[in-house]
């Protein structure tokens, strides 16, 4: 009986062994040689695998910057979004290079239709999907560029940075937001743009993207860039193009003067997180004809984005609301 | 009688609600103001030849083909080039458009404005293709594929039969089933035309058997005519598509991503080949189309004889107005077609119907979960899987959408249609196509 233990424990420990030796110089034989390197890149990244950089992940974005770093002996045009500067003078610690310093980048949603500015005309009851509805038809509210409001953007975020805002059917981007460009593929209209943050996040831009002649860009939205130039003329900076009835602002050459701001006649042009304007007493009339509403605009609050000329529903809510108010009045007496 | 011929796999019973069959066609005044779109057929849209201020006449090219996949597109009315203006189309974009001013009704000359039916064809193969492009015929069965190009066959192909199309399974729709019965001798001096230009000896005209009037006409008629066949067809939603039409008839199956030159078969539907007869026979170009106008609370369901370039609204006017309870107006069939977003959209070279629903049964109901009951499978005349394409899609697995043959799907809605969760199946199925396609294109150019 014991016999049969020894023989077995004998036979499976050589062919165990014989196997290990195998093994051995196989392994020998086939190693794969990794820079060491990859790992602690791969470390100092966000692990976010948003790809962002335009690699598949971060092993891959990892892969590449030891690459280039030993082929080129720089970083440039390698940018961790997510990241930031940080991280990537980290990376550039471990491989002893110099950081490439790129300006942080926001995605900003270039339309201001939605409910309140472009009412609905037709009523859509389909598939709850962007691009379909892109395919389909110009959308309910009729403008061919504005923002459909279905919320794909929204889905295709994995660092909760962008939202519906059920008010005015738009979205919305926070400070979360690192600029990883998933929401500006996701846009069957490409209405959302990576621009420059800006000095204490202050940004001008045009919030349209319709690239109809004005009277029917005005018919369809309160809001809309007719493309009448006068906001080309008063830039000195040359920072405003005009292009096929719209007007752009470049972010990197706009100097935040603002003086686009005032002049556009339909409040296209935004501006976000700046102090507000002190009232000159010469433009008090002209704030008395058109009732200023404070607007909430992405990432910002109590900003005063535009002014929306009160439409039949708000008025009929306000009359509503007075009725209201003479009824508690009337009970009170 | 016997077993009338069908396709085997899938198909729906939708009510046919043909209310205007019995009302001939009408001929529709001519517009005040046309617009025409340089865009009405598949493919590269025209270039336009005329300028603001110039003054055309009847049948006047006014936009000229580009490229080979095209059409001509010819002035429907006479008068003074108004604009050149964009316009909401039944895309439901604006798209430029020829805006002509109306003023008399002034023909090109060369036109045989008479009735009296030509018969004899003295042309040659190449000059009916060339007659057929320069007259700017496009499929009038709505996919509105330019027919010089099917005309062509390509090299080591061989086309053995034409059939024409005479199925109209679409539900409310009858402007093809007017046509064969008052145009009947016509239609079928196109399809001689249209035989000759093949170089097949065979037609086959298919009818469904909802349509007995139009059969019994045709098959008198086409006993003059050598090689011409004419075929009742079982009732059933979507005959009318080319793959299952040429399925019912002759038997053979057109593998997937193929066209039906494959099994030797070239399909045209019936009002195209009135269109053929008319711009080989009578020179006359492609301008003016029968549109049925229909709809439960529709004064007057007709058939109209329209000018390409009419607004819809004209239409609306003709037949009675505007009902009230309107809840959606519907270019095409209730199964196909799609809801315009304006009364303004043009009449163009596509449009077979306008359909004005009620609002009651306008609405989609309210979707619920997928209950697994395979109807949508059991449906489906391309033998798809339509449930589960739309999970893929909606998860956004497009390599398994693909897989699942996502572009072999006709849309013609059957899924949707027979589906008691009311899901919106063949919106997915739709977006599926269009992703995959993307996809497909992009791994194509590398």
């Amino acid at each position: 009986m014991d016999e049969i233990i020894i023989y077995a424990v004998i036979s499976l420990g050589a062919v165990g062994g014989a196997a290990a030796i195998i093994l051995y110089f196989v392994a020998q034989k086939f190693k794969v040689i990794e820079d060491p390197r990859i790992d602690l890149v791969e470390e100092a990244l966000p692990a976010a695998n948003c790809g962002g950089c335009g690699f598949a992940g971060c092993r891959a974005f990892a892969e590449a910057t030891v690459k280039q770093g030993e082929d080129e002996n720089n970083l440039e045009g390698l940018n961790c979004p997510v990241g930031g500067n940080d991280v990537m003078a980290d990376v550039a610690k471990i491989l002893d290079l110099e950081a490439n310093e790129v300006d942080p980048l926001i995605a900003v949603v270039r339309c201001n239709g939605g409910k309140i500015n472009s009412p609905q005309k037709v009523v859509y009851d389909g598939a709850s999907n962007c691009t379909f509805v892109h395919n389909l038809f110009g959308g309910e509210g009729g403008c061919p560029n504005g923002c459909l409001g279905l919320g794909e953007c929204v889905d295709a975020c994995d660092f909760e940075a962008i939202f519906m805002n059920p008010e005015t059917g738009l979205p919305e981007v926070n400070d979360k937001c690192v600029a990883c460009g998933a929401c500006v593929e996701a846009c069957p209209r490409d209405i959302i743009e990576l621009r420059p943050v800006g000095k204490k996040s202050r940004r001008i831009f045009v919030s349209c993207i319709n690239i109809e002649k004005g009277g029917p860009a005005k018919k369809n939205c309160e809001v809309a860039c007719i493309g009448c130039s006068k906001c080309f003329k008063v830039c000195k900076f040359d920072a405003i193009t005009m292009k096929n009835n719209l007007a752009y602002i470049d972010g990197e050459k706009c100097v935040l003067c603002r003086k686009c701001v005032t002049e556009c006649p339909t409040h296209a042009i935004h501006e976000l997180n700046f102090p507000p304007r002190r009232v000159k007493t010469g433009d008090k009339d002209k704030n008395e004809a058109k009732t200023v509403l404070k607007v909430k605009h992405p990432a910002q609050e109590n900003a005063v984005v535009g002014t929306v000329k009160l439409t039949e529903k708000v008025k009929v809510e306000e009359q509503a609301a007075k009725k209201d108010d003479n009824k508690i009045e009337d009970k009170l007496n | 009688m016997g077993l009338l011929k069908t396709f085997k796999l899938g198909g729906i019973h939708p009510p046919e609600e043909k209310r205007s069959k019995d009302q001939a066609i009408e001929v529709l005044p001519i517009p005040k103001v046309a617009y025409i779109p340089f865009s009405q057929h598949l493919g590269a849209p025209a270039k336009v030849i005329v300028n603001r201020g110039d003054l055309v006449k009847t049948g006047q090219l006014i936009a000229k083909q580009e490229g080979f996949i095209s059409a001509n597109i010819h002035s429907s009315v006479s008068g003074k080039v108004k604009k050149i203006d964009n316009v909401i189309d039944a895309s439901g974009y604006r798209r430029p458009v020829v805006v002509i001013d109306v003023e008399g009704d002034e023909w090109v000359d060369g036109i045989i404005r008479t009735d009296e039916i030509k018969k004899e064809v003295m042309l040659s193969q190449k000059e009916i293709i060339d007659k057929i492009n320069e007259n700017g015929v496009v499929g009038l069965g709505g996919a509105t594929f330019p027919s010089y190009v099917k005309l062509m066959v390509p090299d080591g192909k061989k086309a053995e039969v034409l059939i024409i199309n005479g199925v109209e399974c679409e539900p409310y729709l009858t402007s093809d089933h007017r046509l064969m019965l008052e145009k009947g001798e016509e239609i079928l001096v196109g399809t001689k035309i249209l035989m000759m230009a093949l170089g097949v000896k065979r037609a086959m005209i298919g009818i469904e058997n909802n349509k007995p009037d139009a059969i019994e006409h045709l098959t008198k008629l086409a006993a003059n005519f050598k090689g011409i066949e004419v075929h009742a067809l079982k009732v059933k939603y979507p005959q009318g598509a080319e793959k299952q039409l040429i399925k019912a008839l002759t038997g053979r199956e057109v593998p997937s991503a193929k066209l039906p030159i494959e099994v030797g078969a070239v399909v045209n539907n019936a009002g195209t080949a009135f269109a053929v007869y008319e711009a080989v026979q009578k020179n006359k170009p492609l301008f003016e189309r029968v549109v049925t106008l229909t709809g439960k609370s529709v004064k007057k369901p007709s058939n109209f004889k329209v000018r390409i370039g009419t607004p819809i609204s004209d239409l609306i006017e003709a037949a009675g107005g505007l009902p009230d309870d309107t809840g959606k107006i519907i270019g095409g069939g209730p199964m196909m077609g799609k809801s315009l977003s304006s009364v303004d959209v043009p009449v163009v070279k596509g449009t077979s119907g306008i359909l004005i629903m009620p609002d009651a049964e306008a609405g989609r109901k309210e979707v619920q979960n997928c209950i697994r009951c395979s109807r949508c499978v059991t449906v489906c005349p391309m033998g798809l899987e339509p449930y589960l394409i739309e999970k893929t899609v909606i998860v956004e697995d497009f390599e398994r959408t693909e897989n699942e043959r996502v572009m072999d799907c006709i849309e013609c809605g059957s899924c949707q249609y027979t589906c008691p969760a009311n899901r919106p199946l063949l919106d997915y199925l739709r977006l599926g196509k269009n992703k995959v396609g993307f996809i497909m294109r992009t791994r194509s150019k590398r």
